[in-house]
């Protein structure tokens, strides 16, 4: 069966767009292809800086052929009737309709068969529709044609043929471009057009043309010559997964070379040598393996073989990092002049939020709850609070503003160089901290005070301006402060209930704006339990114990945190237990008696049963053996000792084993059998103690 | 003069170049400009449908990247050498390399790179697709496809080419400072440098661009001019609106805004807020003057 091979053929492709394009172009042509029934083997595509090339093999030659029936008016009916029946199923004559019988009579039926066309034409309509509707993310018009493309394209090979032949070319022309069978290879190496035929053949013409057309093995030449060039000389490349890629978009033929600059700019910190080096220059820093510093080298990527081997490209990278570095040391240097607390007042003239004030409003909102929250986590509070003033000071400094990924780093780095308590100054950098799920969490009182105040003004205030997340709409990372917030809490174990934190922060903030303060805390309350439930899950824990917990000791309702996920824990280990999941049956079958009688009866059994009306030893036991788990449960409770609780749990389920077998509930008696539902209950209400057990599966 | 010798052996060398390519060879507009984009023979000659092919240096004052002659690569007045081909040819990126070519770079010895970078003018109200063009690690040029200028869509595509000749002729040079540049390409006693000719006027204006330029004189300069601009366009319509008889005077009270604007922006008298508004202001201008281009005999009007 023939294949289908395509290359666009433009100018330089922005690198972080390729990837994309490359697969957006196998999806809407093998998605056409399957939609006009041709169904294929395999697809596959590439991308390099100047051309988006696709290979389909196993394409049918032919369309199916494709008959239709329609089926028409009874034999007899009137001329009216029949003459619209031809005109809609294109016949001329009713001669050339069959007839079918059904048990209402005979009536006519029109056959109609399409017949499949030649896939090449069916492709020559498709490509052209694929190219002009393409989803690049920004698109452009050039000269004088109305096209878009990413940049500017000069040429399309369409060839489609089994591989054994000659292809023939697709007949295809879009915007005077028409469809051939030439391409070009490396733009300076190999600059003259060549012919190609199937993708085999035009894979090996471009290798042999200084093209390397997957994008996977150029990242993978690089990695490994850069691997190479560095360990020869005794270092190790620093790796970096997302330059690799870009430097595989900006080449068609990487050439891996390595540089050097002069020692004295390792004075300067580490990450902005190669924020520097990596962001201006996308070149690649190494380093020494046994210091883990970095050295005075770099790698960096050619797009060809220079006829001098690279020492002219090497010299002239050289220099441009050199100045780069220049500047990098000049504004690290300019900044050490300057402390951090000097720069604050300029704070004053930064917009944060529109409706959440000035930069320096936020910075002393942060400086007022650190400062309450430094108690609660064994922080000194006049740190804290130095911490919280200091800790975004570095987002004015010249390092940042030329590399703001370097925030909260470049803050220690200044921090520590203006002699501040070394708590402090890592405060500046950890209080960003957990930046995302991978992220470590910080555990240092000062930077935990700071973290937490960090982010709670955020959502409080968010909150406070009715400016929440929707679907998938989270401008200010709001989801990653509040389970920032929830990691921070939990991994330090703090005794904190985020309700009452976000009370306080709401209460000496934000009260003016915002008239409904209860309802936006239990809302935001929600939020952080939502954020809960997910990072449980992903933990693996069962989402209906964490359902069943929460909707008995919730975060709205002012539950700390640390207890809420020790009940979870208790829980679990609980119902892995013969006992847990006695009890766990015995307490679902009560709710369930309970809720058939209940329905029946349209009443609610609640309340306490009359211990004078028991009749049997067993319901007498039980109703003994609740007070008691009642009891116990709540002194534990009370200790926070939820292993206990379950403990007290545990020893219920004899006796509500034994009631089940003894006694029976719906007997003819009303008020023995009222009792009875009353006592069932309790089992339900002694549990609650720990969850809502209903909600539990199994 | 060679190009590799001199600052003037450089721009004389790119001059023929484009010359030879059938460019109209421009002198620099004589208003302070930010940019060569802000010159009529881009921002407006880009709007309409005539072909229009120049090339021209255009001294640039960016009045907050002065450095009081301090830094090595930062200047506060520029050179840039501005190419604007309308429709852009078929075979651009290859007369850009072999520009290149023409001052002694050979895309055989060096890494020649086009890296994606979009180009965006807030106050002309313009946006292209194109590159930073890379020699060896280094943006030499940048290459933009104009797509909407004045808030007009440009039809047909304008090509438009930016050499930073200071930077590039440091590289063709070899020299590490910019104010260490060979000007005139002789050596000894009659050797002009970069600095010579520059480098007390970037300390003077440092100063005046930072400390001493009159804020009170420049906030009603700005106003002045964006009403001297608005007078204009006003008088320039004919009676249908179909015809303007004033757009370039008006468009260089535009220019003139802008300009104040930059200065006003590097004296630090601008909030950010007003900053955004100032901007809207300086657009809405070059909207306006693009529309009264489009209706004159130059922007293709019937």
């Amino acid at each position: 069966m023939p294949d289908l091979l395509l290359e666009l053929f433009s100018e330089e492709i922005p690198a972080r767009m390729q990837a994309r394009a490359a697969e957006d172009m196998r999806k809407l042509v093998t998605d056409r292809l399957v939609d006009a029934g041709l169904v294929y083997e395999g697809a596959k595509a590439f991308a390099t800086p100047r051309r988006l090339a696709l290979t389909v093999h196993g394409i049918p030659l032919r369309q199916p052929d494709l008959k239709e029936e329609r089926k028409g008016p009874k034999v007899g009916a009137p001329e009216q009737a029949i003459a619209g029946f031809l005109r809609a199923a294109g016949l001329t004559s009713i001669d050339q309709a069959k007839v079918q019988s059904d048990k209402k009579g005979d009536f006519y039926v029109a056959v109609t068969e399409k017949k499949g066309r030649p896939a090449i034409d069916v492709i020559a309509e498709i490509v052209p529709e694929v190219v002009r509707a393409f989803p690049w993310p920004k698109s452009m018009r050039w000269g004088s044609g109305r096209l878009n493309w990413v940049r500017p394209l000069h040429s399309i090979v369409a060839t489609f043929g089994p591989e054994t032949e000659e292809p023939e070319i697709v007949p295809f022309t879009i915007d005077g471009i028409a469809a051939g069978n030439q391409t070009r290879g490396h733009r300076f190496m190999a600059p003259t057009a060549f012919t190609v035929r199937h993708f085999d053949d035009y894979a090996a013409k471009l290798q042999d043309a200084k093209v390397v057309l997957d994008p996977a093995r150029r990242a993978e030449m690089i990695s490994t010559d850069a691997k190479n060039l560095a360990f020869a000389q005794g270092f190790e490349l620093v790796e970096d997964e997302g330059l690799l890629a870009e430097v595989s978009g900006l080449v068609e033929w990487p050439v891996v070379l390595m540089g050097a600059f002069d020692r004295a700019f390792l004075s300067i910190p580490n990450e902005v040598i190669r924020a520097t080096i990596r962001n201006n220059q996308k070149c690649f820093v190494l380093r020494d393996p046994q210091t883990a510093k970095l050295v005075n080298k770099f790698i960096l990527v050619a797009n060809e073989e220079a006829s001098d081997d690279g020492k002219a490209i090497v010299a002239g990278n050289e220099r441009v990092i050199r100045a780069r570095l220049s500047d990098a040391k000049f504004f690290y240097e300019t900044d050490l002049k300057t402390r951090l607390e000097v720069r604050l007042p300029k704070f004053e003239q930064i917009v944060f939020h529109e409706k959440l004030g000035t930069q320096e409003q936020r910075i002393s909102r942060i400086v007022a709850l650190a400062g309450q929250l430094a108690p609660l986590v064994g922080a000194d509070v006049a740190k804290a609070e130095r911490a919280a003033q200091l800790c975004k000071a570095d987002l004015l400094t010249e390092v940042v503003g030329e590399f703001p990924e370097l925030q909260g780093l470049m803050g220690r780095y200044y921090a520590e160089a203006q002699n501040e308590d070394e708590a402090i100054a890592h405060a500046c950098e950890d209080h960003y901290k957990p930046k995302g799920p991978d992220d470590l969490v910080p555990s240092d009182p000062i930077s935990v005070a700071v973290a937490l105040a960090d982010k709670i003004d955020t959502l409080v205030g968010f909150w406070a301006i009715d400016d929440k997340p929707t679907g998938s709409k989270d401008p200010y990372a709001l989801r990653r402060a509040a389970l920032g917030v929830i990691r921070i809490i939990l991994d330090n174990n703090l005794p904190l209930a985020p309700r009452g934190v976000v009370e306080w922060h709401f209460e000496h903030q934000f009260k003016k704006q915002y008239l409904d303060v209860a309802s936006a805390i239990d809302n935001l309350m929600v939020f952080f339990e939502d954020r809960l439930t997910v990072q449980l899950r992903d933990q693996r824990a069962r989402h209906d114990l964490v359902d069943s917990v929460l909707s008995n000791a919730s975060l709205v309702e002012g539950h700390r945190l640390t207890l809420i996920v020790c009940r979870i824990e208790a829980l679990g280990k609980f119902l892995d237990t013969d006992d847990g999941k006695n009890l766990l049956a015995g307490v679902k079958r009560a709710s369930n008696i309970i809720r058939i009688e209940e329905k029946k009866d349209k009443r609610e059994y609640t309340g306490a049963p009359n211990p004078a009306l028991y009749k049997q030893d067993e319901e007498m036991a039980l109703a003994e053996a609740i007070a008691v788990a009642k009891r116990d449960a709540s002194t534990a409770v009370a200790k926070e000792d939820f292993a206990a609780v379950m403990t007290a749990m545990a020893k219920l389920r004899p006796f509500v084993d034994t009631f089940f077998d003894k006694v029976t509930v719906n007997v003819d008696d009303k008020a023995l059998r009222e009792n009875r539902l009353k006592l069932l209950n309790e089992i339900r209400e002694a549990t609650r103690a720990v969850a809502d057990f209903s909600r539990i599966e199994g | 003069m060679r190009p590799q010798r001199s600052f003037q052996g450089l721009i004389l060398a790119l001059q023929r170049y484009w010359a030879d390519r059938g460019c109209v060879i421009l002198q620099p507009y004589d208003m302070e400009v930010g940019a060569g984009t802000f010159h009529p023979a881009t921002t407006l000659r880009v709007l309409g449908p005539r072909p229009w092919n120049a090339a021209y240096v255009q001294p640039s004052r960016r009045p907050k990247d002065g450095r009081y002659g301090e830094n090595p690569n930062r200047l506060q007045h520029y050179y840039q050498l501005q190419v604007i081909l309308k429709p852009s040819p078929e075979d651009l990126q290859e007369l850009y390399l072999k520009s290149l070519y023409a001052i002694g770079i050979d895309p055989k010895l060096h890494d020649i790179r086009f890296v994606e970078d979009d180009w965006e003018s807030p106050t002309l109200g313009a946006w292209g697709l194109g590159w930073e063009c890379w020699c060896d690690g280094m943006e030499v040029s940048q290459f933009t496809y104009f797509q909407q200028v004045a808030g007009f869509e440009c039809a047909p595509v304008s090509g438009e080419l930016t050499y930073g000749l200071e930077r590039l002729a440091m590289y063709v040079q070899g020299v590490e400072n910019v104010f260490e540049l060979n000007f005139n390409g002789r050596d000894g006693a009659q050797k002009v440098t970069y600095g010579d000719i520059f480098l007390q006027a970037e300390q003077e204006y440092s100063r005046h661009n930072f400390e001493y330029a009159d804020t009170a004189m420049l906030f009603e300069q700005f106003k002045m001019a964006e009403a001297a601009c608005r007078k204009y366009l006003e008088a320039g319509w004919n009676g249908e609106r179909t015809r303007h008889a004033l757009a370039l005077p008006a468009y260089d009270q535009c220019i003139k805004a802008s300009h104040v604007f930059n200065l006003l922006d590097a004296r630090g008298v601008i909030s950010v807020t007003e900053r955004q508004s100032y901007i809207l202001r300086v657009r809405e201008l070059a909207k306006a003057c693009g529309e009264a281009w489009l209706a004159t005999e130059g922007g293709g009007a019937a």
